[in-house]
C-alpha cells in the first residue's frame, strides 16, 4: 500500500507555523488519565506544533525576544513515543488528518493499553470514524505517528489487520450468501484453514446467538442480527484488539442492552482491547473503563469515567417531583443540610432542581415524605455523559474557534 | 528504522505477523473465487448465456443449412469451416455468428464489472473486507480476474457449442488451422470483452452509484457502436479534409487519417482482428496508405496466409488493443487505491 517514509515529518502547514502558542509541558490527557490524574483535559494547544517546520528565520524578526515564541523543532518519532508504556495496545501521537483546508483530527494524543476498554464519544462528524480508520492503515494520516500493536498501520497494513478486529460503522454483509458464508470468507481471507474455521465460525454464531439465523441469507438480518454477525465477523481472526465503530447505533434498547452484554462478556473471557466510539453516551458508560470525548477533531477529555464526573466541580443536581405544587418542595429542601439552592427546572415546570454540595438524595427523600409530599420523581443529574458531554464540548467548540 | 525503544516494545506476536507480511497474501485468489461463484450463480450469468447463446447459434444454424445445401459447389473450398462464422444466411438477413459476438461481448464485459467496488461500497461490505489481512490491489485484480474467468468461460462454452453444432450439421471436421483460428478469434474475444470489463470497473470505482455506472457503460457502448463508424472519420475529415484534387498521395494520406481515427475505437480494433483471424485471404485490413501500398496490392496473386501471418497483419490491432484495457485497468486499480474507504 501506500509506503510513507517512516521518520520524516511531513511538510508543515503555514496556519500551524505562525501560531503562537509555546510548546513543551503539557502531559498527554490519555496517559495522565492512566497514571492516575483524577482528571486530564487534553489541550491540544500546548505542544501542539512541534511537528510543523522551524518558523523562517526573518519571520518575527521586529517581535520583541520575550514575547517570540520558543523556536520549535521537529519531534522525532522516538521522541513522540518516549512516554509511551509497555503495554500500550493503541497509540496515537499528534495524530493529525486534514481534508484539504477542513481538520477532521486534530493533534489526537491517545494510549491504550493492553486489556483495557476505551470508549470514544462524540457527536457525529468528531472525527471518531477517521481516528478509527488511521488505526487501521485504511486512510493515511496528515501529520503524526500511529502505532497498533507496535506497528505502524500506513507501513505495515497488513500485520496490523491480522491482529485487528473491526466492526465498521454501518457494517454490511453480503446479502446473497448465509451469515455463516460470510464469516467463511472472511476466515479465509485472514488464511484460515477451512478445517480450523468451521468449529470456530459455529462458536462465534453461538456466542452471538445466531446459531439458528446462520444458515439465512444475510439480506434478511435485522439491523440488530447484522451487528451481531459484525461481532462475530470482527472475531473469526481472533484477534488481540477490537476496534467497534458506533456498534449501538440503530439497535432497539432491548438490543443494545443485549449487544453490550455481548460485548463485556467477550471482553472478559478473551482480555481483548476494545476501542470503541459512540456518539449515544449513556449507552456506552457501563462497559468503558475509560472515556474520551472527541469534539471537532479533537479529544477534549479523557479518563475513568467516575473522575470526569466528579472532575471539574462536585456539587449534585438532583430533579425532584412531587404531587401536588412543585414550589413546596422549596422549603423542605432547602432545611435539608448541604442543599445549597432550590431552583424551577429549565423545561419541565413539574420539576425542581436541587443543588447542594453532595449526595443528598435519600435525605431529602426522608425529609419530603416527612413533610407528607408524595415524591414522584428523583434523579440525579450530572452523573450520565450526557452532562459530562455538556460541560466539556462547548468549551472544545469556543477553544477552537478562539 | 524506528527508535530502539519502540523497537524493544514489539511484542512477539507483533514481530510474527511482521514476518509473514513478507510473504505474499495471495487474498486476490480467495477474492477472485468468492466473485466468480457470485458470478456463475447470478441471474445476469443465466440471462447473458441465454441472449448470447441465441445469438451465436441462430446464424449458425441457418448458414450452416445454406452451406450444406450447396455443398457440392464448394466442395475443396478452402476454409469451409471459417465460413460458418463470417457469413451471414439470408434467412436471417445476413447476420453472422462473428457480427452478433461484436455487437454482445462488450455487453458481457460491462455486465461483469459496473458494480464492482460501488456494490462493496452501498452494501457496507468494502470497509470489512478491508480490513481483512489484503492488500487493496487484491481487490480490484481478484475482481478482474473473476471477470475475465466468467466471461471466457463463458465465451468458450458458446464458441464449442456453435462450432460443434456447425460441425454437426455440415459434416465436415475441420481442419487444425481452422480451429487454431477459431481459439484465436476465441481469445481476442474474450480480450475485446477484458478492455469493456476493465472500462466497467474503473466506472464502478468512480461512479459510487452501481445503476448510473451500468448506464454509463452501456450508453457508451451505444453510442460507440452506433455513431463511432460515422463519427470518428467526420472527425477525421474535419481535422484532414480529404484531397481529391491533389496527387494520389494526398488522397492516400487523407484516407489514412481517417483509418488511424477510426481505430481510436476499441470495436473497429477488434473488427480488424477479427476479418485477419477468420478470414485467412486477408493480407490487410487497412486501405492501402501510399500508392506503392496500392501497386504492390494489385499485383498479389490471391492466396491464404497461415495463421501466424494473419496474426502478424493484425498485430499492430492486437498490441492497441491490450494496451488500451491495461490503460483502463490501470485507471481502476490507481483511482480505487487513492479513494477514501469511507463514502
Amino acid at each position: 500500500m501506500n509506503a510513507r517514509p517512516r521518520e520524516a515529518a511531513p511538510p508543515s502547514v503555514p496556519d500551524e507555523a505562525g501560531r503562537a502558542i509555546d510548546g513543551g509541558g503539557a502531559e498527554d490527557a490519555a496517559v495522565a488519565g492512566e497514571t492516575g490524574a483524577a482528571l486530564a483535559v487534553a489541550d491540544a494547544d500546548t505542544d501542539a506544533d512541534a511537528l510543523a517546520a522551524d518558523e523562517p528565520a526573518g519571520a518575527d524578526a521586529a517581535v520583541p525576544a520575550a514575547e517570540r515564541p520558543r523556536p520549535r523543532r521537529r519531534k522525532t518519532v522516538t521522541e513522540l513515543l518516549a512516554d509511551v508504556p509497555p503495554d500500550a495496545v493503541i497509540v496515537t501521537r499528534r495524530l493529525t488528518k486534514q481534508y484539504g483546508d477542513f481538520t477532521a483530527v486534530d493533534r489526537l494524543n491517545l494510549t491504550i493499553r493492553r486489556g483495557e476498554v476505551f470508549g470514544l464519544l462524540g457527536p457525529n462528524g468528531a472525527g471518531k470514524t477517521t481516528t478509527v480508520l488511521m488505526l487501521l492503515g485504511l486512510t493515511e494520516p496528515t501529520k503524526g505517528v500511529v502505532r497498533v500493536v507496535g506497528l505502524d498501520p500506513s507501513r505495515e497494513p497488513l500485520a496490523v489487520k491480522r491482529q485487528v478486529g473491526y466492526l465498521p460503522d454501518n457494517v454490511g454483509f453480503y446479502g446473497g450468501l448465509t451469515g455463516r458464508e460470510n464469516l467463511r470468507y472472511t476466515a479465509k481471507l485472514n488464511g484460515i484453514r477451512r478445517s480450523e474455521a468451521e468449529p470456530w465460525i459455529d462458536e462465534l454464531l453461538h456466542e452471538v446467538r445466531l446459531d439458528d439465523a446462520g444458515d439465512k441469507k444475510a439480506e434478511q438480518y435485522s439491523r440488530g442480527m447484522r451487528q451481531r454477525l459484525g461481532i462475530a465477523d470482527a472475531l473469526v481472526k481472533r484477534p488481540s484488539v477490537l476496534i467497534l465503530d458506533e456498534p449501538t447505533i440503530a439497535i432497539d434498547p432491548s438490543g443494545v442492552e443485549e449487544l453490550l452484554l455481548l460485548l463485556r462478556r467477550l471482553v472478559a473471557e478473551r482480555s481483548l482491547t476494545v476501542l470503541l466510539s459512540s456518539h449515544i453516551l449513556g449507552q456506552v458508560q457501563g462497559l468503558c473503563d475509560r472515556v474520551g470525548f472527541f469534539a471537532a477533531g479533537r479529544m477534549v477529555a479523557a479518563g475513568p469515567l467516575d473522575e470526569l464526573a466528579g472532575g471539574a466541580d462536585r456539587t449534585v443536581e438532583l430533579e425532584v417531583g412531587i404531587e401536588g405544587l412543585p414550589s413546596e418542595i422549596d422549603p423542605v429542601a432547602m432545611a435539608v443540610p448541604g442543599v445549597t439552592s432550590v431552583a424551577p427546572h429549565e423545561r419541565d415546570e413539574r420539576l425542581r432542581i436541587v443543588t447542594a454540595s453532595s449526595d443528598v438524595a435519600a435525605p431529602l427523600a426522608t425529609a419530603l415524605a416527612g413533610a407528607n409530599l408524595t415524591l414522584v420523581h428523583l434523579r440525579r443529574r450530572g452523573t450520565d455523559l450526557l452532562e459530562l458531554y455538556r460541560r466539556y464540548v462547548p468549551e472544545a467548540v469556543d477553544g477552537r474557534t478562539g | 528504522m524506528a527508535a530502539p525503544a519502540d523497537t524493544t516494545r514489539r511484542s512477539d506476536a507483533a514481530r510474527k505477523a511482521r514476518r509473514s507480511e513478507r510473504a505474499p497474501s495471495g487474498g486476490w485468489r480467495t477474492i477472485a473465487a468468492k466473485e466468480l461463484a457470485d458470478h456463475l450463480g447470478s441471474v445476469r450469468f443465466v440471462v447473458l448465456l441465454l441472449v448470447i447463446g441465441v445469438a451465436a447459434v441462430v446464424p449458425m444454424y441457418f448458414i450452416s443449412s445454406d452451406i450444406s445445401g450447396s455443398a457440392p459447389a464448394l466442395a475443396g473450398q478452402p476454409a469451409l469451416f471459417l465460413a460458418l462464422f463470417v457469413v451471414g444466411s439470408k434467412t436471417v438477413g445476413g447476420v453472422t455468428t462473428v457480427a452478433f459476438a461484436a455487437l454482445l461481448v462488450p455487453l458481457v464485459g460491462i455486465a461483469f464489472g459496473f458494480d464492482g467496488i460501488n456494490s462493496e461500497r452501498s452494501q457496507g461490505t468494502l470497509s470489512r473486507l478491508l480490513a481483512q489481512p489484503v492488500h487493496r490491489d487484491d481487490v480490484v485484480n481478484g475482481k478482474f480476474v473473476a471477470g475475465i474467468a466468467v466471461i471466457a468461460l463463458m465465451l468458450g462454452a458458446l464458441v464449442a457449442v456453435t462450432a460443434g453444432l456447425g460441425i454437426i450439421r455440415l459434416g465436415i471436421i475441420p481442419s487444425p488451422e481452422e480451429l487454431a483460428r477459431v481459439v484465436a478469434w476465441l481469445l481476442s474475444t474474450i480480450l475485446y470483452a477484458s478492455f469493456w470489463l476493465a472500462f466497467a470497473l474503473l466506472l464502478s470505482v468512480v461512479i459510487r452509484g452501481a445503476a448510473s455506472a451500468a448506464l454509463v457503460g452501456f450508453g457508451t457502448w451505444l453510442g460507440l457502436i452506433l455513431f463511432g463508424a460515422f463519427l470518428l472519420p467526420l472527425a477525421a475529415n474535419a481535422l484532414f479534409p480529404p484531397n481529391t484534387t491533389g496527387t494520389a498521395n494526398d488522397y492516400f494520406a487523407s484516407t489514412t487519417a481517417q483509418q488511424v481515427f477510426l481505430r481510436i475505437s476499441p470495436a473497429t480494433l477488434y473488427q480488424d482482428i477479427v476479418t485477419a483471424l477468420l478470414n485467412p485471404a486477408t493480407k490487410s485490413v487497412l486501405g492501402v496508405g501510399n500508392l506503392g501500398q496500392y501497386v504492390s496490392s494489385q499485383e498479389q496473386l490471391p492466396s491464404l496466409l497461415s495463421l501466424d501471418q494473419s496474426i502478424l497483419v493484425v498485430w499492430p490491432q492486437i498490441v492497441a488493443l491490450v494496451a488500451m484495457t491495461t490503460a483502463m485497468f490501470a485507471g481502476a486499480y490507481v483511482l480505487f487505491l487513492r479513494q477514501e474507504v469511507r463514502a
